[in-house]
């Protein structure tokens, strides 16, 4: 499904925090995915691998993945573990 | 198990390289290349290994941060029963291992490791905010370091790793474990049953892991790698030094060296009961056990007696000797290893010495302390030192001897009763715990025999080189960060608390009682017969001599003639009768008649906070005499203020007091006494009259309180001074124009005055220009000055924006000067002003003063010095530059409109 989120055209959404599936589609996806966290409520550190696999893939596929409704206790993880600067946030 | 999730994340740290750091594959390759080329030694994989330890514990204290406090005391509690469940197994682990110390002992640190150590943290906050002060302000929130890199000794090495991993969680960090290598399997042990139990109870994965067969270079690679936010080095002065040398934020503490002073008053029986309970603790592996006990000779063989009675071996000098030379390294003069944390009978057969077979301790009696008394150094093994002092004297000195030998900063044990000697030894010992009348080592753990905190880990401060001297506890785990609100500022308004004023004002000094009163004037109010009038209000009997001053402002050596005529008189009432010049120097005398120690010069000293300056003017007496100021001017209104200027003959310039002390008690405001102001004094004074309000409205001191009365005089001054300036003999004009003064210096008197003033003040004393004058040639210039952004602000809590344009505009409103934008209404303002120094005749320029233009630029320098040096402009809204009062000193010099003028521009000769 693509969306619109003003200044970034995505070409696909993952709703769910099921970061196999967002994984899943980052592989299928081109240019960039969207992965909604607005539900994710504590981020572990089996969460945090899964998400920089995600990265890894997107670099290598080339897709830009931004994530969504990330909570600030979530940023400051990603921050923290230096995975922030690869990936662009969405309110 | 988490041993072999441990072991499988350290492979797959080494399989992945760097994989998984979560930087970007190419810039991880370029820095894994250059951590590979810096650490020396270490083979790629190694570094793999390592780097998959610390990224591990990254990512646990990264997901760690969104932990809860309900979160953190969950698991705590969890893992404190976990390690008093396990108490006996992990010291029957370390005893095996490290073949140290007693299982039993052990056991016992175990439990204090985890419930003492609880018992100390469980309700302490650690997340979140964690104290607040709202009476200052101020919120401490706490937050977690991160990763920690941990080492821990062979002495105490179970208890050491459960104390440090509670500590950890209760602080929401991870940790990475880097035990002894000779206590690395209990170790481990520990670790093991702490993250077991912190993950099954919710906490993050990889909190706690622990270096395998690990090397120097292991420790030392992990230590400086940029994603280690701490280095706690429990252990030798080796480990603490590496962890210092890393440049990392570092805890590092280490060797102690007891010294005991067991002083004549003590309670014996208890002395020497808690001196072997603390040196046989675990062997005497605890560091902070007792070392050397210098004993007072009146009770020295009695002790050593009761030492004996309870199971400790007297050793002979030949068994001393004997026992220095095997226990302790000759070489090194350090203890020797194989002595440490053994029993007292093991060390006996050891060295060669018969005991009983019940001995707990061996008790070497030594005649000095340093190199060549062995047995004066730090020994981790019950043998114990004693030395016969003669006197409190010797006894210290010995103490402070063994102190210096290794164990700076660390423990000192005192038993004695009298608390004089008590205070004394605390005070020469340099030691972060000094504990009196209970056993060192157990003392010094905290939480037992005192109220210190407990630990495991005894900071020795800069003198055992160490980051801190306390007993190590969760708060060196935290990032404690300080929320600060912004504060009001307690403000004051201080004025008199008599003020009369109008026509026979001057009646109410008849209510003031005086044996022996001064009148301070000047020859021009005597002829006026201003002084008679004064005289006749006085009550009877008043004993009145009248002290006349030049009708100049007043010099030191006038105010010094004055105070001796207050002597000479004994005075107890001061009556200043005059313009500010008159009142400024009766201030002063009141002030040396009282405190002739007062040294005007220091009292002078600059100032930024009234509150807070440095020099504090002598405390105001009881009984001081009573000063009542009459003004015969209505301009400076020192009949009310907390100031007197004087005047500095010798450097050219005034010399500026200022303390409420100075302010007198009475102020009289009687029209009478201005009706004979000449028109160009009043102009002048009138002027400085407006300056005050203008300057105190605009004031980063400015409150409600100085408002109202700064802005109720703008337009009193406005209507009436020009009218008695053109109609003298006008009392109503006077008597509005004699109380706006007063107002307007109400105000100043609490919100101070500005830059204008600094200028004045300057150019005033550099060219004898009278003060309301040189104001008057500042003003127009200083408004616009700060009516415009400036270049830099005024810090000031007490003002929540730049507002000086705005009041100025609002004085315009008050005016009724018009204008729709605040700056219309501010160029209003300066019009206003313009118009009504034209009507006053007052000199526009510095220029018609006659003064050249190579004779001002010459002077430009020491003006802007002495401006700059002046605390008038600190509270001024906007902070002037030099270049600043350079600008405003030649637009005062060239006069009305240059700010208009095309193509003036400013000299910047400063």
């Amino acid at each position: 499904m693509a969306t619109s989120a003003g200044w970034q055209t995505t070409d696909a959404e993952v709703g769910a925090p099921s970061w196999q599936a967002a994984r899943e589609k980052v592989e299928r996806a081109e240019g960039e995915v969207v992965v909604d966290c607005s539900a994710v409520g504590r981020i572990d550190p089996k969460a945090l691998r899964a998400l920089e696999d995600l990265a890894d893939v997107a670099d290598i596929k080339g897709v830009k993945v931004a994530l969504r409704g990330v909570s600030i206790e979530m940023y400051k993880v990603l921050k923290l573990v230096k995975l922030g600067s690869r990936f662009s946030f969405l309110p | 198990m988490i041993s072999e999730k441990m072991d499988e994340r350290a492979r797959t740290g080494r399989e992945k390289e760097n994989g998984q750091s979560g930087e970007a594959p190419a810039k991880r390759q370029e820095s894994s290349r250059a951590v590979t080329e810096k650490a020396a030694g270490l083979s790629a994989e190694r570094i793999a290994y390592l780097e998959g330890l610390v990224r591990q514990a990254r990512t646990a204290a990264a997901v760690f941060t969104q932990y809860t406090q309900e979160d953190v005391d969950r698991i705590v509690k969890a893992m404190v029963l976990a390690g008093l469940a396990n108490a006996e197994h992990l010291a029957r682990l370390a005893i095996e291992e490290t073949k140290i110390g007693v299982l039993e002992d052990k056991v016992i640190k175990n439990m204090v490791a985890t419930e003492f150590v609880y018992n100390y943290v469980k309700d302490k906050r650690t997340v979140g905010t964690i104290h607040e002060y709202p009476e200052r302000g101020i919120v401490e929130v706490a937050a977690p370091i991160g990763v920690i890199f941990s080492l821990t000794p062979i002495t105490n090495p179970t208890s050491t790793v459960l104390f440090k991993c509670i500590m950890a969680i209760k602080t929401r960090n991870a940790v990475i474990f880097s035990p002894h290598p000779s206590a690395w399997r209990c170790c481990w042990e520990a670790v093991k049953i702490m993250a077991e139990t912190a993950v099954k109870h919710g906490a993050p994965e990889g909190v706690f892991t622990c270096l395998e067969s690990h090397t120097l270079e292991d420790n030392a690679y992990v230590m400086r790698h940029k994603d280690v936010g701490l280095i706690d080095a429990t252990g030798g002065p080796g480990a603490v030094k590496a962890a210092y040398s890393s440049g990392k934020p570092a805890l590092g503490v280490g060797a102690g060296n007891t010294p005991v002073y067991l002083e004549k008053t003590a309670d014996l029986d208890m002395a020497v009961v808690d001196i072997i309970v603390s040196k046989t603790f675990d062997n005497g592996t605890i560091c902070a056990s007792e070392q050397t006990v210098v004993i007072d000779d009146e009770i020295y063989d009695l002790v050593l007696e009761k030492f004996a009675g309870l199971g400790a071996h007297i050793c002979s000098a030949k068994e001393t000797e004997l026992l220095g030379r095997t226990v302790i390294d000759p070489k090194t003069g350090s203890m020797s290893p194989m002595a440490v944390g053994q029993k007292a009978t093991d060390i006996a057969r050891m060295v060669g010495i018969s005991v009983k077979p019940n001995t707990k301790l061996l008790i070497a009696p030594i005649q000095g302390v340093g190199r060549e008394h062995p047995l004066s150094v730090e020994k981790l093994f019950p043998v114990l030192g004693v030395y016969r002092a003669r006197s409190v004297a010797e006894a210290l000195k010995v103490c402070i001897d063994v102190n210096h030998l290794g164990g700076l900063g660390h423990t000192a044990v005192i038993f004695s009763r009298n608390d004089d000697v008590i205070q004394k030894f605390g005070e020469a010992m340099n030691a972060g715990r000094i504990i009196v009348n209970s056993p060192g080592s157990i003392g010094a753990l905290g939480g037992v025999y005192n109220d210190m905190v407990p630990t495991f880990s005894f900071g020795c401060g800069t003198g055992g080189g160490n980051s801190t001297m306390d007993n190590v506890n969760i708060y060196h785990y935290l990032n404690i960060k300080r929320l600060a609100r912004r504060t009001p500022p307690q403000m004051w308004f201080r004025v008199p608390n008599q003020i009369y004023f109008n026509r026979n004002a001057v009646e109410n000094i008849r209510q003031f009682p005086s044996r022996s009163t001064i009148i301070v004037t000047n020859p021009s109010m005597e002829q006026f017969g201003h002084v008679d009038t004064v005289r006749r209000y006085l009550p009877a009997g008043t004993q009145v001599h009248v002290e006349v001053i030049p009708d100049a402002e007043p010099e030191a050596k006038v105010v010094m003639k004055g105070v001796e005529t207050l002597n000479f008189y004994k005075a107890d009432q001061i009556i200043a009768l005059g313009g500010g010049s008159v009142i400024d120097a009766a201030k002063v005398m009141r002030l040396k008649y009282e405190s002739p120690e007062a040294d005007l010069e220091e009292l002078a000293a600059p100032f930024l906070d009234l509150r807070k300056r440095v020099i504090q003017f002598p405390t105001v007496k009881t009984n001081r005499a009573r000063l009542i100021a009459i003004a015969t001017t209505s301009g400076t209104g020192s009949e009310v203020t907390p100031f007197a200027v004087l005047f500095d003959k010798e450097h050219g310039r005034k010399v500026t007091l200022a303390d409420y002390s100075l302010s007198p008690d009475v102020a009289i405001v009687d029209p009478q006494f201005v009706m004979s102001m000449p028109k160009g004094l009043t102009a002048d004074t009138g002027i400085d009259a407006l300056t005050h309000a203008l300057e105190a409205a605009v004031s980063v001191f400015a409150s409600p309180y100085t408002d109202a009365n700064a802005l109720q005089a703008i337009p009193l001054i406005f209507k009436y001074l020009p009218i008695a300036y053109e109609h003298p003999r006008d009392e109503a004009a006077r008597t509005m124009m004699h109380n706006a003064s007063c107002l307007a210096a109400m105000a100043f008197s609490n919100a101070a005055v500005g830059v204008n003033h600094a200028l004045a003040h300057s150019f005033g004393a550099r060219f004898h220009v009278a003060h309301g004058r040189a104001n008057a040639l500042m003003l127009p210039h200083v408004i616009r000055y700060n009516a415009s952004v400036p270049t830099k602000f005024m810090p000031s809590p007490n003002q929540v924006a730049y507002v000086a344009d705005k009041k100025y505009a609002a004085m315009a409103d008050g005016l009724g000067l018009g204008g729709r934008t605040t700056e219309e209404k501010v160029n209003h303002l300066v019009e206003a002003i313009e118009q009504l120094l034209d009507r006053l005749a007052v000199p526009r320029s510095i220029a018609e003063l006659g003064i050249s233009k190579e004779e001002f630029e010459r002077a430009m320098p020491d003006l802007v010095k002495l401006a700059f040096e002046d605390p008038s402009w600190r509270s001024n809204p906007r902070m002037p530059l030099m270049s600043e009062l350079v600008e405003l000193f030649w637009k005062a010099y060239e006069g009305r409109g240059v700010a208009s003028r095309a193509g003036v521009e400013p000299r910047l000769t400063a």
